[in-house]
């Protein structure tokens, strides 16, 4: 009862100069909103980036071939050959092969792809059939590679959903014959499969991954008939490639034993190509695991910008508040000479910078949570109105989604609540600590 | 015989850069339930430092100081406050109502701070207020009322918790004569229902009021007798010339 006085006593102090104390309150809040906001961003940009991780699998070790610096081809005369050999595919095999679930080569390459006159480009995919397991791949109709597809070397292939609708804009593609005009083959196609959303680039280590447009061929029939040197057609001249694998995918039985396993990788491939420097590691899990040891600098990052906002918000009450003591000296002194003791006095002003805090943290909440919204609509804005800059805006900025981070919402609560009392506590004691006769001469 | 206050060789001594000031050097008197007492004296005589004493707003240096039952010398500073919401009536020269709460608010606040306001206290307040003759502007705030009618709202104030006595400090200094007459006149009413009263002033027409002067300087106590031993001067001319100065009424 005499707190809900207190209470209302110190609204009512504060409605005397609603200005000053919206602009008090304007200080907590922006605080506390910019804790929920710079949280949710922090962890809506790197939970996009575990899950980019995550998709590449964390039981996975990833090797890949890549161009050495320095070795331009020429256009012309250019000639390449680097990479992953199926040598190296054989020896990581028999040596790590009982640590290993699976283990995949792969060979990659943009090819035209053509069906009755309709010319388009596509990815050729050579592999096994595990690739679908791995990359999560399912089949809408037909089926995907087999064992004896590669056994028989046979001219199968599966089309990736968005591929087959380009080309198979009213009929079924099932049966029917893909032709390559670089290498003149007829492929036949046994499967489409359903979309699939493409993973996005992670870090330097691995390039974004687009299913839309793969054909997958047995990666025996690639060796067989394409073989492993391709000519492309640049520009009127032509340049050769050289590569027997593009990749080699591991998948490891034991996710404790992905570290041993990649070294041993490395140790294993260190003979032939750390000279040449033709291939490259990519350890998901190590990347997931560096992925969070960044999340949490980063969330440590924006918290202490968030923490500095609040800090200012804080020092604003504090202002307002000794201000509020000066002005009020003679109230204080009255309230002294009629009985109120030092805590009372104590108790008034700090209602009143808790109830500044309180309403600031409140709407700073409610402000918080408008996050994801405002994103979206500043997105909308900008798709609808200036959709020449939104293009020119990077993947990364464009697509972030802020998640907020529940936890945020008790925490800027409660730092709110905390700077409050902080700041207020010592405008209140100096408020008691005045001299009751003093105050009650001052004019 | 009770006593309201009994003030028994107080002294006060202030320590100004090395300079000690003796503000009160022995100071002694009763003051019996009932009684009307001015106190008088020069600025620099000592009253202020006794208004604060008796108000405990101060503590004595030496001597000793009853309220009512209780010695107050040696108290702690929340249990003066303590003394102060509950037996203390203060009426100040310049109202001293807090600005933001209404008439019957005002009157409220030492209940407040004694930690309890019921219904009845409520009733009470109305009451207050009602014999101050407020009883139409419950709900005003200080600065919709003239300067008489706030310092009625205080002497209200000061009577909500029964006090050993309402202490006055110049109640009528920022007054017109008509005003003051009418607050003095309560005064009297007051104390001729058994409230006893210490008035500090340096007006003549004020002390002549009360039933008992106790003069002071130089921090002692100069004389202590009736009233009406007293040789005040009290002019129809001084009220004539107050009024014609035009000193505020609200």
């Amino acid at each position: 009862m005499l707190w809900l006085r207190t209470w209302k006593l110190g609204v009512k102090s504060l409605l005397l100069h609603p200005m000053r104390s919206l602009l008090t309150i304007l200080g907590i809040l922006i605080g506390v909103s910019s804790v929920i906001w710079l949280l949710a961003i922090g962890e809506g940009i790197s939970a996009k980036a575990q899950e980019q991780i995550e998709q590449l699998g964390a039981n996975n070790v990833i090797v890949r071939s890549v161009r050495p610096i320095g070795e331009v081809s020429i256009a012309g005369r250019g000639s390449a050959e680097y990479g992953l050999m199926r040598e190296d595919f054989r020896r990581l095999e028999d040596i790590l092969g009982d640590s290993l679930e699976k283990i995949i080569p792969i060979r990659e390459k943009k090819r035209a792809i053509e069906y009755k006159g309709v010319r388009t480009e596509g990815r050729l995919v050579g592999c096994t059939d595990d690739y679908a397991t791995l990359m999560k791949l399912n089949v809408r109709s037909g089926r995907f590679l087999n064992a004896l597809d590669n056994e028989n070397r046979s001219q199968h292939c599966i089309l990736a959903s968005e591929l087959a609708n380009e080309l198979f804009p009213t009929s079924e593609p099932l049966g029917k014959n893909i032709y390559l005009p670089d290498h003149e083959e007829y492929y036949k196609i046994i499967g489409v499969l359903q979309p699939r959303a493409a993973t996005a680039a992670v870090g330097g280590s691995i390039a974004g991954q687009d299913f839309s447009a793969d054909v997958y061929i047995p990666i025996k029939t690639w060796q067989d008939r394409i073989g492993d040197t391709i000519r492309t057609n640049r520009d009127g001249s032509f340049e050769r490639e050289t590569v027997e694998l593009n990749q080699i995918t591991m998948q490891v039985k034991n996710k404790d034993d992905v570290l041993n396993v990649s070294e041993s990788v490395k140790v294993i491939l260190g003979d032939v190509h750390d000279q040449a420097g033709d291939v490259s590691i990519v350890i998901p899990l190590e990347l997931l695991e560096q992925a969070k040891t960044t999340r949490f600098m980063f969330m440590v990052f924006m918290g202490l910008i968030a923490a500095i906002s609040l800090l200012v918000g804080g020092i604003g009450i504090m202002n307002i508040m000794l201000a509020t003591v000066t002005e009020r000296t003679r109230e204080i002194g009255i309230r002294r000479a009629l009985g109120a003791k030092r805590k009372d006095i104590i108790r008034q002003f700090l209602v009143e910078t808790v109830v500044l805090s309180v309403v600031g943290g409140l709407v700073g909440i409610l402000l918080g949570l408008l996050c994801p919204l405002c994103f979206q609509f500043a997105r909308w804005c900008m798709e609808r109105f200036r959709p020449d800059l939104m293009a020119a805006i990077p993947e990364a900025v464009r697509d972030v989604a802020p998640l907020i981070v529940p936890v945020s919402i008790p925490i800027a609560f409660g730092i709110s609540v905390t700077v409050g009392v902080i700041f207020g506590l010592y405008p209140a004691y100096r408020a008691a600590q005045l001299d009751p006769i003093e105050a009650l001469r001052h004019e | 015989m009770t006593f309201a206050a009994r003030i028994d060789n107080v002294r006060k001594t202030y320590t100004l850069k090395s300079e000690v000031v003796h503000a009160l050097n022995g100071v002694t008197f009763d003051i019996p339930t009932g009684d009307y007492v001015a106190i008088m004296g020069a600025s620099g005589s000592g009253k202020s430092t006794l208004l604060n004493m008796l108000g405990c707003l101060d503590r004595p240096t030496s001597g000793k100081l009853s309220l009512g039952e209780q010695d107050v010398t040696t108290m702690s500073d929340d249990q003066l406050s303590a003394v102060r919401a509950t037996k203390i009536g203060f009426v100040f020269q310049s109202y001293n109502l807090i600005q933001q709460l209404t008439v019957v608010e005002n009157i409220e606040v030492p209940l407040y701070y004694q930690g309890r306001v019921t219904t009845s206290d409520r009733k009470r307040c109305r009451e207050l207020a009602k014999m101050v003759g407020l009883e139409e502007r419950l709900d005003h705030r200080p600065n919709q009322l003239s300067g008489g009618q706030q310092q009625r709202v205080a002497i209200a104030r000061s009577l909500v918790n029964d006090p050993y006595f309402m202490l006055a400090d110049e109640p009528t200094g920022n007054l017109d004569s008509k005003t003051t007459e009418e607050i003095l006149s309560l005064f009297d009413k007051l104390n001729s229902e058994g409230r006893t009263i210490v008035i500090v002033t340096h007006e003549d027409e004020v002390g002549a009021r009360s039933k008992r002067v106790v003069r002071m300087r130089d921090g002692v106590v100069l004389s202590d007798k009736p009233s009406a031993e007293e040789n005040f001067v009290i002019s129809d001319h001084a009220k004539t010339a107050n009024a014609e100065n035009g000193v505020p009424s609200a």
